[in-house]
């Protein structure tokens, strides 16, 4: 389990703001997890949660002003990348640490080839020279499951469909055989069927060329697909950081279990869906107490008051919920009243 | 791109005769006339009436502009009535001089406009980039002509950088061609800022990042290929009013070329001259505004031409 692996990258209080004209928004608000080498990490959350932030941070892609990574740590094999130079920087970007995006569409450039864009990522970490890097290109294309990748690697983004793209996208961030791919919601945009597709490809390559992956997603069926370990987050904070499977049989978090009620089931006859109530609160004017409070049905004065660690529970998951401490007396009389 | 091409020069055909048909109505609208101006003062009634016959000025218009047309389809602009040369040598004796001058102007304009827009853009808000706005907003403003005189009295008059006026050498056309340019590169640094500013906000430019790739290759390599397209537009405009410009700008300069042609052709109601000379400055503008839509489809293959 963790503890034994090699942690490749280690993320200790993460905290990234935007400092914009309406106030600060504290987008990543102490963010904690590590990933082992090998093994497929879950970032998962609503829209807006930081999750995406959090990841164009590990990268330090944040757009400053008005962002700017304020606090923590990113270890990475060791070193913080937060210390590090943008020269630095820029040799691991695209080379030891790689994305794939969600928007297919948008992400690669229109007025060049494919072909000419995986090239170009060889050219400046691999030192290859035009012929061979674009021969690796076309290497690539083939490896993602492009069929005629010759004739591929001569068009341009608008000849592929949106699918064909993502694989253009994958192969370019796995080009250079990168440590860690982080991987932006990369099916949200793609048909159903194509979705199972790239993630089947990522699952191939992940096993054949070792790296880690931070899947960032907000579908559970990916996490279920794809992940190891799962980091659920909830405005800016990791709530629970747990197995997949814990995930999935034993969720303890409010909000995870909240996710979980919302799914589809095929098993039970639901009229509706359940819904969690209430919204995101403002990352402007975050509550004070735990963030979930206002949404969450066992809330006591307590939660709204302070708010949580992010505590290691007794099978190895951890968990930010007043529920699981000593400090709360009517956990399980509220928990069996709500249901849980 | 071959069939496109043909098409579209076929499509000039009724393009410059619309144009002849204007300048031949406007030239007809003018007061005075040409067999007057060519007898001179006191010249007697007779003498202006056989000079009217000579050059067939007593025919009704739409006869003249039908025998104008014919003789434009076998080559043939016609004779000055000034100088009674071919309307063709004229211009031809004038036009490389021109053609000079809009060649210079139009690389200021873009050269230093695309600059300019470029260094605001990737500096926006900075101090920068608001001079440079400034400068554009005044560069836009400033009359040719004013401006001509300016430049001629600071690096011809005390500096003594420039000639004063003429062509012949590269010193010659230094000062012609910021004046002319500088319009057209305000304009063109304004729409280079902004279509800069709106592609680097493209998700392919975070991907950009994402490979580690140096900010200057991001700009120059990744952002401006996509951003041109807009400025292509405005430089290919910007060639139409350069050639109007010209005429101002020869006239400050003393430059003898096409535009101080037409404009004393006009002076002396010489109509031939002055047909001759639109003609080939539309026949010159149209072809630039094929090269423009040729360049789009070379910057962006996603544009289809047909």
């Amino acid at each position: 389990m963790p503890g034994q692996q090699e942690k490749i990258l280690d993320v200790r209080n993460l905290q990234t703001h935007f400092f914009t004209d309406d106030g600060v928004s504290k987008a990543v608000d102490g963010v904690d997890f590590s990933l082992n080498k090998g093994e497929t990490l879950g970032l998962v959350g609503e829209s807006g949660c930081g999750k995406s932030i959090t990841s164009l941070s590990i990268l330090r892609l944040i757009a400053s002003p008005p962002g700017k990574i304020v606090g923590g740590e990113i270890l990475f094999k060791g070193q913080d990348l937060i210390a590090k130079s943008e020269a630095e920087m820029r040799k691991i970007r695209g080379n030891e640490i790689s994305m794939i995006f969600q928007e297919p569409m948008t992400s690669l450039n229109p007025v060049y080839t494919v072909g000419e864009q995986i090239a170009e990522v060889l050219r400046l970490h691999q030192n290859m020279g035009r012929k061979e890097a674009w021969e690796k290109a076309v290497d690539m294309l083939r490896l993602v499951g492009i069929p005629s990748p010759e004739k591929r690697a001569t068009q341009e983004p608008h000849e592929l469909s949106g699918g064909m793209r993502q694989r253009v996208m994958i192969a370019m961030a796995l080009a250079c055989r990168p440590e860690i791919l982080i991987a932006d919601e990369p099916t949200t945009a793609l048909d159903v069927t194509i979705q199972a597709q790239i993630l089947e490809l990522m699952k191939k390559l992940q096993a054949e060329m070792g790296m880690s992956i931070i899947m960032i997603t907000h579908d559970l069926g990916v996490v279920a697909e794809t992940c190891d370990r799962v980091a659920v987050m909830y405005a800016g904070k990791v709530v629970e950081y747990t197995t997949a499977k814990n995930l999935f049989e034993n969720p303890k978090h409010p909000y995870t279990i909240g996710l979980m009620n919302s799914l589809p089931r095929l098993d039970e006859d639901v009229e509706e869906l359940v819904a969690i109530k209430g919204n995101v609160p403002s990352p402007f004017n975050m509550p004070t107490g735990c963030r979930f409070a206002p949404r969450c049905p066992h809330a006591t004065e307590l939660c709204h008051s302070k708010l949580p660690e992010l505590l290691t529970s007794d099978d190895g998951s951890k968990v930010r919920c007043w529920m699981y401490t000593p400090e709360w007396d009517g956990a399980s009389k509220t928990a069996t009243e709500m249901g849980v | 791109m071959f069939v496109y091409i043909v098409r579209r020069l076929l499509q000039m055909i009724p393009v410059l005769l619309g144009v002849i048909l204007v300048v031949f109505l406007i030239m007809q609208m003018v007061p005075g006339d040409p067999a007057v101006l060519l007898a001179g003062e006191g010249a007697s009634a007779e003498t202006i009436a056989k000079i009217r016959t000579q050059l067939g000025l007593d025919q009704p218009v739409m006869v003249q502009y039908f025998h104008y047309v014919t003789d434009v389809m076998t080559g043939d602009l016609g004779t000055s009535l000034r100088s009674n040369l071919p309307v063709f040598d004229e211009i031809m004796a004038r036009l490389p001089a021109t053609i000079e001058l809009a060649i210079a102007s139009i690389f200021v304009t873009v050269v230093l406009g695309m600059v300019a827009g470029i260094i605001s853009a990737t500096k926006q808000y900075s101090a920068a980039d608001i001079t440079i706005m400034i400068v554009a907003l005044l560069g836009v403003s400033l009359p040719s002509f004013w401006l001509g005189l300016s430049l001629i009295y600071y690096f011809s008059v005390k500096l003594q950088w420039f000639p004063v006026a003429g062509w012949g050498t590269w010193k010659h056309m230094v000062l012609p061609a910021i004046t002319l340019g500088t319009a057209g590169a305000a304009i063109v640094a304004r729409m280079t800022r902004s279509s800069m500013l709106d592609v680097v906000r493209q998700d392919y430019i975070r991907t950009a990042r994402a490979k580690g790739l140096r900010e200057q290759v991001i700009v120059y390599k990744h952002a401006l290929k996509n951003a041109l397209i807009p400025i292509i537009t405005v430089v290919g405009l910007q060639f139409g009013f350069l050639l109007g410009g010209t005429v101002l700008v020869e006239s400050v300069f003393a430059i003898n070329g096409l535009g101080r042609l037409i404009v004393d052709a006009i002076r002396m109601r010489d109509l031939p001259v002055v047909q001759g000379g639109v003609l080939i400055a539309s026949v010159i503008f149209v072809f630039v505004n094929l090269l423009v839509d040729v360049l789009y489809r070379y910057f962006n293959k996603r544009i289809d031409l047909n």
